[in-house]
């Protein structure tokens, strides 16, 4: 089995350290792995803001690129859920219809391929830090992440993870609408950031990159003193060599 | 009066939360919210309280999901045969002696209640909490008729006396606290201040009960009406429905024309799931059920019994396929207690009738497409409102839904599109993407934040912009030839 990684173009531009942590954490648990440069976009952006015509023509690419990879990674939650609940409707009545539908079934976020399919919890992990983890939302309901990520976390040796006040509710990111009503999705914002500092957090983890980008944005906008991390940067540190 | 509004011509209410929508965008109003300081705590501690206690009945239901399942059927049925489910209760309910008005419009509803109030003499009416009351801006309709209307239901009754529209479905003052309520009532009433809610109960019951004694005219509205047998049933916990139905000699019914349930036997289930989403109670204090008027035997009940049915754009909602799914709510109200915009801004910024997640859905179709466009895209697609759902409609799919109608609908589609367009093109041309993206990254944001503000002010303006990375993922691979380096 190979694993095809997919890198959603945010990551690869504006996170790359996300995506390079979950390349070595499956090194490291010895998959092999490629990378089809080739890669761009899933769609999600054009698809939540209602613009299914370009939208398409972005997943049409996804899937000729994806073609005949035996299973598919991706450090965003939300992008897998887009390929595994939007594509179906997306190329109803399309010839690639039944191709996309299988390129989802045979696509997983991170935590979920680890432990759901490898069976793995332990990487070695060690990160001597206080955090919170912030569920991204489609991970949690729409593909119903909710016990991977903690189970990984609660095995990195000096991690302590305290529970998040409304634990699974929204960071107020939502894509566009972060830009739109830019003043509410700060206000969202501050409450996920407000629960993090109360609960005396140096670091707010997270599977998904978007939301933790617009946390990061808030933070260092009010210049407050809390981190945000990826999962699998996270899992990413090794025992021993001490971040 | 307005004129008859037509089917294709969607009502605009004359009475609207606060600011009417047309003058002010969703996103002016939800800053006006943020600027209180304590509306977020307000909301929270009230929500807070509703979403635990409905989490504790779910659990206290073993078949709680199944419920939610056949729930959803159920209402799926009912809105796919709407036209004939509402032909069998008008049938059912006339045989029990029921004057039933199909009104098509909000003006033809609101000038039937007004008309029967005349004819009947009444000059003050009693009213107990409806949300399609407020719809179709009834209260202001018997008021401009010289018509006082008593409200019977505590929150709706102070959320009058404060000149507000409720921002809950269940709920109507819950943006007041208890001391903001013991301040309307010393202002209004004249009535020492207190924020004790026994005390605050006693004050507004003093005040209300001469009102129920000399009242010709009882008005409700329906959570359920029953195909099988032309019943009516109302759910409260107050009391104020009994006294509101008992004591004047007419009473009238107003409901939208999809409040209905087939059969008898769904109304278990209905009760059962209502209760539990809306607070977590297993039934409400009070469930009436109302069969017709006062026959011969009887000693209690109406002399009349006249039941609305308001459509008022419901039939052009029921002609869209995809928004058709929104005629399956219950009104629970859920969806707006576990909503995060919600949570944050509360019910009046949204500028409707109904706000939350389903207002959302019911804006676009029931008053002005145009305005209800704005509010889809016034979600952040958490989800979490479909999670919560007793009968399971999946909002935020909706919602992208409508953002594509807006689009397809729009005048100036071509000219908004442009950014999608290029992305669409970069997106499909991977060289000239990582082009881009080492361009700006090198050059742009840096030296341009003018730029960066102009593309997205509303980051920009709450958030520091996130750098490109100075060797993309693409490049890393390649680098380190897939990590096999290290």
């Amino acid at each position: 089995m190979t694993v095809s990684l997919f890198v959603p173009c945010y990551i690869d531009q504006l996170w790359p350290s996300a995506a390079a942590s979950m390349a070595r954490v499956l090194r490291r648990v010895e998959v092999d792995i490629e990378y089809r440069p080739a890669q761009t976009c899933c769609g999600q952006p054009a698809f939540n803001a209602g613009h299914f015509a370009e939208a398409r023509d972005v997943a049409e690419a996804f899937v000729h690129v994806f073609r005949g990879a035996d299973v598919i990674v991706s450090p965003s939650g939300s992008c897998v859920a887009m390929v595994k609940r939007r594509y179906p409707a997306l190329f109803a009545g399309h010839p690639l219809l039944e191709e996309a539908c299988a390129i989802g079934d045979r696509m997983y976020e991170l935590s979920q391929f680890l432990v759901d399919v490898l069976g793995v919890d332990k990487l070695g992990a060690e990160l001597h830090r206080r955090a919170v983890f912030q569920d991204g939302c489609q991970s949690l309901r729409e593909l119903g992440i909710h016990d991977q990520p903690r189970r990984l976390l609660r095995s990195v040796r000096g991690l302590t993870v305290a529970p998040l006040d409304h634990s699974g509710s929204c960071c107020g990111f939502g894509g566009l609408f972060a830009t739109r009503f830019g003043a509410l999705s700060a206000a969202m914002a501050d409450e996920t950031i407000q629960s993090a500092l109360a609960r005396k957090a140096e670091c707010i983890i997270s599977t998904e990159a978007s939301c933790l980008l617009h946390l990061r944005g808030r933070i260092e906008r009010r210049k407050l003193g809390i981190e945000t991390m990826h999962l699998a940067e996270v899992l990413a540190t090794r025992e021993g060599a001490r971040a | 009066m307005s004129a008859e509004p037509t089917a294709s011509a969607p009502h605009v209410p004359t009475r609207t939360p606060r600011d009417p929508a047309s003058r002010t965008s969703f996103a002016q109003r939800t800053e006006e919210a943020l600027l209180d300081p304590f509306l977020r705590v307000k909301l929270r501690d009230a929500l807070d309280q509703a979403l635990a206690a409905r989490a504790a009945r779910a659990d206290e239901l073993p078949q709680f999901e199944e419920m939610r399942r056949r729930a959803g059927d159920i209402r799926r049925h009912v809105i796919g045969r709407l036209a004939e489910h509402v032909e069998q209760f008008i049938e059912t309910a006339e045989s029990r002696g029921v004057r039933v008005f199909l009104a098509e419009g909000a003006a033809s509803a609101r000038q039937y209640v007004v008309d029967l109030a005349r004819q009947h003499g009444a000059e003050h009416v009693v009213k107990s909490k409806s949300m399609v009351t407020e719809e179709i801006g009834l209260f202001d309709a018997l008021a401009e008729a010289g018509i006082d209307v008593v409200e019977s239901d505590l929150g709706e009754f102070l959320a009058k006396l404060a000149g507000d529209a409720p921002s809950h479905l269940t709920a109507p003052v819950v943006h007041l606290s208890r001391a903001d309520i013991g301040h309307l009532l010393e202002e209004k009433l004249g009535v020492p201040f207190t924020d004790r809610p026994e005390e605050i109960t006693a004050i507004v019951r003093d005040h209300l009960r001469a009102k129920f004694l000399g009242s010709r005219l009882g008005i409700t509205g329906a959570n359920f009406l029953v195909g099988e047998t032309g019943s009516a049933v109302v759910i409260e916990n107050e009391g104020n429905v009994r006294l509101t139905t008992s004591l004047p000699p007419v009473h009238v019914i107003v409901a939208g024309i999809e409040r209905i349930v087939p059969r008898w036997a769904d109304l278990e289930l209905f009760l059962t799931l209502l209760a539990a989403s809306a607070g977590g109670q297993r039934l409400t204090a009070y469930t009436s059920v109302f069969t017709g008027p006062r026959r011969e035997h009887e000693t209690g009940g109406p002399d009349e019994l006249h039941i609305v049915l308001v459509d008022a754009g419901r039939s052009d909602i029921l002609a869209d396929p995809m928004l058709r799914e929104a005629l399956c709510c219950i009104r629970c109200g859920a969806c707006l207690n576990t909503c995060p915009v919600y949570r944050r801004v509360g019910g009046h910024a949204y500028g409707y009738t109904y706000p939350g997640p389903i207002g959302q859905l019911l804006a676009a179709g029931l008053w002005d497409a145009p305005s209800g466009y704005e509010l889809a895209h016034a979600c952040t697609l958490c989800s979490a409102c479909h999670g919560i759902c007793p009968v399971g409609i999946d909002t935020p799919a909706l919602l992208i839904q409508l953002r594509n109608t807006a689009i397809e609908a729009g005048k100036h589609a071509m000219l908004r599109c442009w950014p999608v367009r290029l992305w669409r093109w970069l997106m499909l041309h991977p060289a000239m993407y990582r082009f881009a993206a080492r361009t700006i990254g090198r050059h742009g944001v840096a030296r341009f934040p003018s730029l960066a503000a102009a593309a997205m002010p509303g980051w920009v303006a709450h958030r520091e912009l996130p750098a490109i990375a100075p060797r993309s993922f693409g490049r890393l691979w390649r680098d380190t030839r897939g990590f096999t380096d290290e």
